[in-house]
């Protein structure tokens, strides 16, 4: 059967949304679910799948190398070349059953070190900082977007790269009662003249209505520490991206990861939240049930960390990093890297490893194969000046 | 008019107005915020009775190495101790966030308040890095509070050289690999390296002066890095190494600083020591990107998210004239006709949210949990924005549908609390003057209860924006 894609490949589609007849994007026809994590700080690649056979690998890193596969606290063999740190047990798992990929030297078209730029730059899809002022998955959003808000942040605050022209909504955890329902009413009313304030009313009650779905009070309370709520957000994720009129898409984040001192290696401070974002992938998994199948889970940061180690036990900003897809549509088991070595000559500016796969090749590569959207309104509209970074290809399963 | 410039002076450069706070602003406005610059004739006793930042880095140490001890003696620390510690920190944060907002709840001089928070802000540290919770509030009265409306630079040298900002960016840490004790160490341990950190240089040039787009590359960030080794605090480390200083205290560290004339910004600094560190900050000060990102910030916190590019400018070059005294830029600022326009153009933040609603009630909270509770509910925890880049400032990051819900969702508990006490529209009229909007007032006379209407006032758009 001939499917949306190679239907766009014959019609030779390179008009954007407006020429496409909406009801052929109608939400219910795609079961496609896409949960985008963004990893605030700066994640060291080389420790999230540190690349041990690398004749450098243990001298660059010194203390911070983390031991062979085999050995004792070692990383887990995602191939010949790579391992997976010791704390993404679950992830490791799904990896083995084909359902995970790491992209591995992958960075934004962003060359300095600043975190807030960086994470500019990862979410507007841009090629240079404030090039643009919306994020590229709201931009992408405008063929699919029906009815109800398609996108979710599991977040008070709409992260960047769900901002824009675009309706999405917003849920995280509350412990207060509710205001009663003859007052929602009146602000209802006293909102009608006001679009900021009325629009966002009615999507938070819309996510209320789910979320208030999910059972007593006490599931909705934040608990914990971030590691934990963390947790939490992403059963929520699971219970919003299965409500029948619920969001397909939902964004989520998870920060800490900044680790200019005392990093650590197969434990330590880096290992606990490898840890947090295992243990997040595998609630969210089991929360979907069966829609985990079609679901994929894109897990990226704004850049690497230094190649080598700083004064401090730590990693400073570098420029390279890794990037994980998971969940059941990926066509995984596979590291897709194009490694370009940690000897000395080959670093960027003699300190970062080198980006050679653009992590925009990593989106657009979601974009078309997984929600289906045209390759030309993907290019022009939602990664404009972006052709130096093609999507790259089979990452999902069809 | 001046009733109506009332109205703006008490909530849009105040922290929000309390019952009387627009007739006393109504005599003349611009006066009644210029006079506020100095604050308050006395530091409010909440704020005195705090201890220093000193005595409470070194009771953390302290703690901390007796945990350390016992981990060496080859026992686990003593669960008491361990759960010492976190009670130490968070009866400290408590204290200090109560005493912040208990403050701001009561301030007569809320402009220079507003202007605390505002410097706190941009030169932020966060409570989710050890032992930040301890003593960000100290540092906000000890570093910012005394120099918000002098020379920048004066400013500047205090934040860079509390011990607060030297251990958030780790500044401590960082040891020039030609210093005296770099050389000796690394010639004796081949494994461990000990190096820069980049960290408060870049952060330094980034976030508190030039702005990212500032002109530096990273060569001036590793030079500025350079010059800054040494910056440290006295007294020895929870591991027992470096004595000598005053304990808690700034101390500059000779023996782990980096020798040698270095050019940062294409400017030599031929200075030994720590005057080496003070010229190029001093530079840094009255730099024009510095000028032009100080203003632009300014402009956005005080006028509206998009600010006049013209406006942006008169500030410039207030700040350049006067060498970057900030009291001649806030005095430009209340010049400028942008400043008084009628429109609520900025929405609250959690933090502006609260500290109104405490004001229009003119309530003191007892339990600071009430405020720690309400801002962490919100979003906008106390002293904790995450990130040396502080708490965003505009409408698009404070405008989830999720985050207004929590704020109907907090208003709905005060009005609860207060209840029946309160008549919600002569609350509205107090505060919000003649600019209260005939349709939000009707709405909240027409509540079928006070607390309904109490509720409808505090999350309708009159009281969101300022």
């Amino acid at each position: 059967m001939l499917n949306r894609r190679d239907m766009f490949k014959l019609f030779g589609v390179t008009t954007a949304a407006a020429c496409m007849p909406r009801l052929a994007f109608a939400a219910a026809e795609t079961d496609a679910r896409f949960v985008l994590v963004v990893l605030r700080g700066a994640v060291d690649g080389l420790a999230l799948a540190a690349p041990y056979a690398d004749p450098d690998y243990e001298r660059v890193r010194g203390e911070l190398a983390i031991p062979r596969p085999g050995k004792a606290g070692g990383l887990l063999a995602l191939d010949g070349l790579f391992g997976l740190h010791p704390s993404l047990a679950g992830l490791y798992e799904r990896y083995r059953k084909n359902e995970a990929l790491v992209v591995h030297a992958t960075a934004s078209p962003y060359r300095e070190r600043s975190h807030f730029d960086g994470q500019d730059i990862l979410e507007n899809g841009a090629a240079s900082v404030g090039a643009l002022r919306d994020g590229w998955l709201n931009r992408a959003l405008a063929p699919i977007a029906g009815d109800t808000e398609l996108a979710i942040a599991l977040a008070q605050n709409t992260p960047l790269v769900l901002r824009g022209d675009q309706s999405v909504t917003s849920w995280a955890p509350s412990r207060l009662p509710d205001a009663d329902d003859s007052t929602i009413a009146r602000l209802q009313r006293l909102y009608a003249d006001d679009e900021f304030f009325a629009k966002r009313l009615e999507q938070a009650l819309n996510s209320q209505q789910i979320a208030g779905g999910m059972g007593s009070m006490a599931d909705t309370r934040p608990r914990g520490n971030e590691a934990q709520q963390f947790g939490e957000l992403m059963r929520s994720a699971a219970r919003f991206l299965t409500a029948p009129d619920g969001p397909r898409i939902g964004v989520l984040e998870l920060g800490g990861w900044d680790t200019h001192a005392n990093q650590g290696n197969t434990s330590g401070a880096l290992a606990n939240r490898f840890e947090a974002l295992d243990n997040g992938i595998a609630y969210l998994r089991e929360g979907l049930g069966t829609t985990w199948d079609d679901t994929v889970v894109a897990v990226v940061t704004e850049f690497g960390r230094t190649v080598h180690v700083n004064g401090t036990r730590g990693t400073d900003h570098g420029t390279a990093t890794a990037a994980v897809l998971v969940g059941g549509a990926v066509n995984g088991g596979r590291v897709i890297s194009d490694w370009p070595g940690l000897a000395r000559k080959n670093l960027l500016a003699g300190r970062d490893l080198m980006p050679t796969t653009d992590v925009r090749s990593v989106f657009k590569a979601v974009l078309q194969e997984h929600l289906e959207l045209p390759a030309g309104f993907v290019e022009r509209t939602v990664f404009p000046d972006s052709s130096s970074a093609p999507a790259l290809e089979y990452l999902v399963t069809v | 008019m001046s009733m109506k410039k009332a109205v703006i002076a008490a909530n849009r450069f105040g922290l929000g107005a309390r019952p009387g706070d627009l007739e006393r602003a109504a005599r003349n406005p611009e006066a009644w915020l210029l006079d506020q610059l100095s604050g308050p004739s006395r530091l409010p006793a909440e704020i005195r009775a705090l201890p220093d930042s000193a005595s409470v880095l070194v009771e953390v140490r302290d703690v901390r190495r007796n945990q350390r001890q016992m981990k060496k003696d080859g026992d686990d620390p003593a669960p008491d101790i361990v759960e010492k510690y976190g009670r130490v920190m968070r009866r400290h944060y408590l204290d200090q966030t109560a005493a912040r907002y208990r403050t701001a709840a009561r301030s007569d001089t809320p402009f220079h308040e507003r202007l605390v928070h505002f410097w706190s802000n941009h030169f932020a540290v966060s409570a989710d890095k050890q032992p930040m919770p301890a003593i960000a509030g100290l540092y906000e009265n000890e570093a910012i509070r005394p120099n918000v409306s002098g020379k920048f630079a004066d400013l500047l040298l205090a934040v860079e050289k509390h011990p607060a900002m030297i251990v958030y960016l780790d500044n401590q840490r960082s040891i020039g690999p030609n210093s005296t004790l770099g050389k000796r160490a690394n010639r004796r341990r081949k494994d461990q390296q000990f190096g820069l950190n980049e960290n408060l240089a870049r952060e330094i040039l980034e976030l508190h002066t030039l702005g990212v787009d500032g002109g530096y590359t990273q060569q001036d960030v590793t030079t500025f890095a350079q010059v800054i080794t040494g910056w440290s605090i006295g007294g020895a480390n929870d591991r027992g190494r470096f004595a000598d200083g005053d304990p808690g205290r700034f101390e500059f560290r000779d023996i782990i600083h980096e020798p040698g004339a270095r050019t940062v910004l294409g400017r030599k600094y031929a200075q030994s020591g720590v005057g080496q560190g003070e010229a190029v900050l001093r530079d840094l000060a009255v730099h024009p990107s510095t000028a032009r990102f100080l203003c632009s910030k300014l402009a956005r916190h005080f006028v509206s998210d998009e600010p006049p590019a013209i406006l942006i400018d008169t500030l410039t070059e207030s700040y350049l004239r006067s060498g970057g005294d900030l009291a001649a830029v806030y005095e430009t600022l209340l010049g400028d006709d942008e400043a008084w326009s009628t429109t609520r153009a900025k929405y609250k933040t959690p933090h502006d949210f609260v500290i109104s609603t405490l004001r229009a009630f003119d309530h003191v909270p007892e339990r600071p949990q009430f405020i720690v509770g309400a801002l962490d509910l919100m979003g906008q925890t106390p002293y904790r924005p995450g990130s040396p880049a502080g708490w965003p400032d505009t409408a698009q990051q404070w405008g989830g549908a999720d985050a207004l819900y929590k704020r109907i969702e907090w208003s709905n508990t005060v009005a609860r609390v207060v209840g029946s006490r309160v008549n919600p529209v002569q609350l509205g009229d107090a505060v919000l003057g003649s600019s209260f909007n005939p349709k939000t007032r009707k709405a909240v006379s027409r509540a079928e209860s006070l607390t309904q209407g109490i509720t409808l006032f505090l999350a309708s758009p009159d009281f969101q924006r300022r």
